[in-house]
Order: C-alpha cells, then sequence, then structure tokens
C-alpha cells in the first residue's frame, strides 16, 4: 500500500485530460468547488515539496528545471524570509499559453503559488506579468482582491507590471526590476533562490508550473504521473500557430507525439515546410524529423532541440523558412539587453548574416563561426537561443539556402 | 660666501625644477590616461603599456611632487609648514597659490591611493574618485602660474601652452568625438 | 591550489588588456571582446593573471579560487528558471 501525503483529496474524481484547460473560471467560489482552499500555513511545509518532487514536476517557464529542486533551495534559506515571484512575463512573442491561464483560470494560478509560499515559508508573493497584457493584468487583480475579501490570509499577494521585453522574464532580470533596477540580467551568483527580491531567498516559478503545482497537491503526485513520459511526466501547454486550423493553446501530454499534436490542432505535416518548437527560442525541426519525434526534451535534444515553454509553430509549404529565421533573428539582435558586447555585436552581426543568406550571398561560414562567438558569453541566455535557431535553420533549410543562392526563389519551385 | 643663503638658494632651485618635472609628468600621465578610454591601440603600443605608462608616469609624478613639496616645506627663506602641504589656504605665504597645490596634492594623493587599491575597492567607487583626476590636473596647472617664480618665463609659458594644448585635445578626442563602441545601444534600438 | 580567470560580461567594455597580458587564456571574438578559457591557471601563469585582473581598465576580470575538483564545473546548473528562456 503506498503511503499517499495527507493532502490529497482523492473524493473528487480527478481530471484526466485536459487538467489545467478543464474547469475554466475566474470566479473564487466557483473554482472553491472543484478545488477547495488548499492546506496552508505559516511554517515551511515539507510535505508540499515531497509531492511535488514524487510527482516529478519540472519549470514549465522553458528551463525544465525540476521544481522541487528550486522549491528546496529556498526553503533551506527560509530564515531570509522567502519572496515567491509568479513569472508572467511571457516574453516569448509566440507563446499564450501563461495569459490564458491567467485570463481564464487565475485561482489555479494564485493556489499553486500560494502552496509554493507555503512550502518554503514565504509570505510575501508577486505576481509578474507583462505591462501590456492588460486583460491578464486585470483577471489576477481581480481575483486577488476577490480572496482578500473572502479568503483573509496572513500571505501578501501582489501584482507588479514589467516592462515588455524578452529579458525581463529572465528570472535576474525580474528580480533585479523589482529591485527598483532595470529589467535586465544581472551576473550571478547570486541567484535569486540566495538573494533576489530585497536579497531575500527569492523562488522564481513560471504560471504554469504553479497551476500544476496546484493540481498535484490536490490530486497527488501518483495522479500527475499518469500522464507524460517517466522522465518528464504531466501535461504541458501549448501555444500552436501556423498552418493549423486551431491556432491557441492546447493540453498535451508531455511525450505525445508532435503529429499528432498537430493533427489534433488541424494541421498536418504533409502540408508543412517545417516546424519551430519551443518558439523563438526553440529550433527548427524538418517535417521528417518532426514525423518522428514525441513532445518531450528526450526526442527533441538530440535535433538541438527542446520543449522550452511549449511553443509550436507550424511553416506552411509555401513559407521561406531563410525568411522566417532572418526575421526571428533580427528580433533577437533587437532584445539584447545591450550590456554584453559578444552579444550586443555578435547577435547584430548574426542578423545581418541571415539577412544575406536570404539574399542568396555566401554567408554560412561566417554565421556558424559568430554562433560559436556568441554562445554562453552573455550574462542570460539569449545568445545561446540565437545560436541554437540558426544552426537549427542551416541544418533544416540547407537545400533553400542553395536555392536562393543560385538566384531561384522559394515560390518557384513549389511549382 | 653665507652657506644658509646657498642651500636655501639650492632648494628653491629643487623646488622650482621638481615642480615643473611633477607636472609635466602629471600632463602626460593624464593625457595617457585618456587615451585608454579612447581604445585607441596600435601594434607598437599595446593597450597594456598604455595603461602601464600612465600609472608608472602619474607614480613617478608623485615622487618629484614629494621632492618639491619637502623642498617648498623645508626652505626657510619662506614659512611653509607641514600641515599647509594638504591643508590649503591656511598658509602664511601666498595662501591662495599655495592652497591649490595643496588642493592639487590632495586629489592627486585620493586618485593614487584608490587606483592602488581598485580592485578591492571596486570599480564604481575606484571609477567616481577617479574623475578628481579632471580637476587635479587644472588646478596643478593654475597653482604653478601663480605661485611659480619661473612663470613668467618665456620657456615656461611655451611648457605650459603644450601642456594645456594636450590635455585639450585629448579631452576633446575623448568626449566631443564619439568612440565608435560607445555603447551599440544605439546600434541595436535597445528600448528601455 | 589553482585558480580560473572568468569575466564579467557586463562589466566588460572590450578594451582587450586582458588578452594581451594573458593570452594563454585569453582571446579576443570579433567585435573585441574576451573569450576566457576557464581551464586551471597554475603558478607559473597566476603572476599574469594577476597583473590582468588589476591591470582590466574596468575591473571585469576576476581570479577564482578552485577550492575542489570540480568547482564551479557546474555555475550554470544552480535552481535557475529560465522563463521566456534568456
Amino acid at each position: 500500500m503506498v503511503a499517499v501525503p495527507a493532502l490529497v483529496d482523492l473524493d473528487v474524481e480527478s481530471p484526466t485530460l485536459p487538467r489545467l484547460l478543464a474547469g475554466l473560471t475566474d470566479n473564487l467560489a466557483e473554482h472553491r468547488r472543484q478545488y477547495p482552499a488548499p492546506p496552508l500555513s505559516a511554517r515551511p511545509r515539507g510535505d508540499i515539496t515531497t509531492a511535488v518532487e514524487r510527482s516529478g514536476l519540472r519549470g514549465r517557464g522553458g528551463a525544465g528545471f525540476p521544481t522541487s529542486r528550486k522549491l528546496q533551495a529556498v526553503a533551506e534559506r527560509a530564515k531570509g524570509k522567502p519572496v515567491v515571484v509568479v513569472n508572467g512575463s511571457e516574453g516569448e512573442p509566440a507563446s499564450s499559453k501563461d495569459a490564458v491561464l491567467l485570463t481564464k483560470h487565475p485561482h489555479l494560478v494564485l493556489d499553486g503559488a500560494l502552496l509554493a509560499a507555503a512550502a518554503v515559508g514565504a509570505r510575501d508573493v508577486v505576481v509578474a506579468i507583462d505591462c501590456n497584457a492588460t486583460r491578464a493584468l486585470r483577471s489576477v487583480s481581480v481575483a486577488i482582491a476577490e480572496r482578500t475579501r473572502t479568503e483573509p490570509s496572513s500571505r501578501i499577494v501582489r501584482v507588479a507590471a514589467i516592462p515588455h521585453r524578452f529579458v525581463a522574464g529572465e528570472e535576474t532580470a525580474l528580480v533585479n526590476w523589482l529591485n527598483g533596477g532595470e529589467a535586465k540580467p544581472t551576473l550571478t551568483p547570486p541567484r535569486p533562490f540566495e538573494a533576489g527580491v530585497d536579497g531575500r531567498p527569492t523562488l522564481v516559478d513560471n504560471v504554469e508550473t504553479l497551476a500544476h503545482l496546484a493540481q498535484i497537491v490536490r490530486w497527488g503526485p501518483e495522479w500527475f504521473r499518469e500522464q507524460g513520459t517517466d522522465a518528464e511526466p504531466g501535461t504541458m501547454l501549448v501555444t500552436i500557430t501556423g498552418a493549423v486550423e486551431q491556432v491557441g493553446v492546447h493540453e498535451v501530454p508531455i511525450g505525445a507525439r508532435l503529429s499528432t499534436v498537430i493533427r489534433n490542432a488541424g494541421g498536418s505535416l504533409s502540408r508543412a515546410r517545417a516546424v519551430l518548437v519551443g518558439g523563438y527560442f526553440g529550433a527548427w525541426l524538418s517535417t521528417d524529423q518532426a514525423r518522428r519525434t514525441r513532445l518531450c526534451d528526450e526526442d527533441l535534444r538530440p535535433f538541438g532541440a527542446g520543449v522550452g515553454c511549449g511553443v509550436i509553430v507550424v511553416l506552411p509549404k509555401d513559407a521561406c523558412g531563410l525568411k522566417e529565421t532572418a526575421r526571428i533573428l533580427g528580433w533577437y539582435a533587437n532584445e539584447s539587453a545591450g550590456q554584453c558586447g559578444s552579444c550586443v555585436h555578435g547577435l547584430a552581426a548574426i542578423a545581418g548574416g541571415a539577412a544575406d543568406l536570404f539574399h542568396g550571398d555566401d554567408a554560412v561560414d561566417r554565421l556558424i563561426r559568430w554562433a560559436g562567438q556568441v554562445e554562453g558569453r552573455g550574462a542570460c541566455q539569449l545568445p545561446n537561443g540565437a545560436a541554437r535557431l540558426l544552426r537549427s535553420g542551416l541544418v533544416v533549410f540547407a537545400d533553400e539556402i542553395e536555392r536562393h543562392r543560385s538566384g531561384q526563389s522559394c515560390t518557384e519551385l513549389d511549382a | 660666501m653665507n652657506l644658509a643663503a646657498e642651500s636655501t638658494k639650492a632648494l628653491w632651485y629643487l623646488t622650482r625644477g621638481s615642480g615643473i618635472v611633477s607636472l609635466l609628468l602629471l600632463t602626460v600621465s593624464t593625457v595617457l590616461g585618456i587615451t585608454t578610454a579612447l581604445r585607441w591601440a596600435s601594434r607598437r603600443w599595446p593597450r597594456f603599456i598604455v595603461e602601464g605608462l600612465h600609472k608608472n608616469v602619474a607614480l613617478l609624478s608623485i615622487v618629484f611632487l614629494a621632492v618639491h613639496i619637502v623642498t617648498a616645506v623645508a626652505d626657510g627663506y619662506v614659512t611653509i609648514r607641514w600641515v599647509d602641504a594638504v591643508v590649503p589656504f591656511a598658509g602664511q605665504y601666498r595662501p591662495f597659490w599655495l592652497g591649490l597645490g595643496a588642493l592639487a596634492f590632495d586629489l592627486f594623493l585620493a586618485v593614487a591611493i584608490t587606483s592602488l587599491i581598485r580592485v578591492r575597492l571596486g570599480y564604481r567607487t575606484w571609477r567616481a574618485v577617479h574623475w578628481l583626476a579632471y580637476a587635479c590636473w587644472p588646478i596643478a596647472v593654475v597653482h604653478g602660474l601663480g605661485t611659480g617664480s619661473d612663470a613668467g618665463q618665456g620657456w615656461m609659458q611655451l611648457i605650459d601652452l603644450v601642456a594645456v594644448a594636450a590635455v585639450a585635445a585629448a579631452v576633446f578626442a575623448r568626449f566631443v568625438v564619439s568612440t565608435t563602441t560607445d555603447r551599440a545601444n544605439t546600434l541595436v534600438g535597445s528600448h528601455s | 591550489m589553482s585558480h580560473r580567470v572568468r569575466v564579467d560580461p557586463i562589466a566588460c567594455d572590450g578594451r582587450g588588456v586582458c588578452a594581451e597580458l594573458l593570452p594563454e587564456r585569453i582571446s579576443l571574438d570579433d567585435w573585441g571582446y574576451p573569450i576566457v578559457d576557464d581551464s586551471p591557471v597554475d603558478d607559473r601563469l597566476l603572476p599574469h593573471a594577476k597583473r590582468a585582473v588589476e591591470q582590466c581598465p574596468v575591473i571585469a576580470l576576476r581570479l577564482e579560487r578552485i577550492r575542489f575538483r570540480g568547482d564551479g564545473d557546474h555555475r550554470a546548473a544552480a535552481a535557475g528558471d529560465r522563463q521566456a528562456a534568456p
């Protein structure tokens, strides 16, 4: 008989699929009918962390870091008056899953944030949301006000609107902003779990991660593991755009076949030129590769990709992969925080090189050289993303590069 | 021959000479310091040489400055106390012009000492104090013009002119002509 | 005990003095910024490394002590959320 953590409520039928996208409501009373008020207390709760550890939950912000390890790292420093930051910045342009959760299921996210706060012994929670995401900002503010009225708690939950830029969502940038500085990454160490907001140990977790956390506490780690793979359990939210009929946010079990996911969204790999997995921060996959792949890091790593924040862009057959790649790399150059010379200059050079490639110049050698030069040399991961995107583009669109070089345009060949 | 008068005269020459040399070395060091901010480099002059010279010429300037101060105080012809070397404007002899010298010395000390411990001090603090160098040099020049016994001489005026021109040119290059690598923020149009 | 050299990429201004003084560990990229090889610096090289640290115009170069085998190797794998993934 497996011991079940005392938190779990098995009297109510647990959801199969969808999980996060089921029972969507922004009304607290309605939410509470499905999710009774979670067990919170003032002192650090080891049982919550244990449940999360057994569930195998990994961060859904893009890094996929084991959530329980983060909880432990901050809980160890509970004497330092930890802070929980809910990362709703969602800087990845092609992603809208966090906005959906914050707008349509804010109370699940807040439950998760408060449970995380209980796990690490934090009394302060900050929900950081992109300043342009007005609906999410409003929805969360209303939800917090509702809770303050009907469920007073010793914990303080605030909303912070953060600048609209990609690097603002990086955890040290987020912390720096909250501390009154710029929304730009800072040098580590120390990392936020050691010294973050106000110099206090800070837990930074993605919106979706915390929503899963709330469900794990509600229905147990074993339930959570019923979906997904052994190494990467659970479900994940994906934002699917491009050549699909149901553009938007879907929930899928991790490890589902990519072709199935795309088909369920009304798209087809046979009508695709390529697939971008993981968003701008991810990598291109050819349709062949996509056909053989499941949506999990285990399958995607060999292609230099990862699930990331769950963005899937299906590039239509008549689109030009080089053009898209050049466009994304131009975006990268623009998003540089401007702090590190190799990033500022390198990403600008790479963007220029990609544009040259599109115009038929032989820029491959210098692009590869520059990719190697920008990687790992910035204060944050931004240049790594550009290098990854570039390399995958050079592989997946190799024949397009040839065609552009010989003067043919993309539309010609698809006749 | 009056030995006391001879020795006083010798001290006076030493004060003047060491003062002029100290100022010249300070001028060279200042120009070199400004040059490093320009990121100027050539094959024959690697950057670490310019940096090293900047530092060592400044230290040499302090050595001559020490001689300048010691001889000025030791010279009994006019009353200059040890304290007048560091506390400006409190002396008996030409308090204003000498006071400028003391002020320049104070600033020079601040810049030099912070530079010797700069790694421990941290960049921001060290840099903030180092800006005082831009005040130290002109004050030293004016001190020379005011108290310097040779100030009126043609050759001294020429030296002063060359020194001022050199620093002015360096300052112009540094602040008016923007450096190409000065924050490629403008290059990528970063929003803030 | 050996050391390794590290650069603070935010403080670094691409002045290039470090590459001149410690070419065994530092080379410059296409834009004049240091590519630092963080393999250990032995006693023979240490004085040069110290000089490079001291001479950096913006104090961006640091010397770290390696306290035990593998110390600092997993710098990146701390509890990090790469939200929006940078």
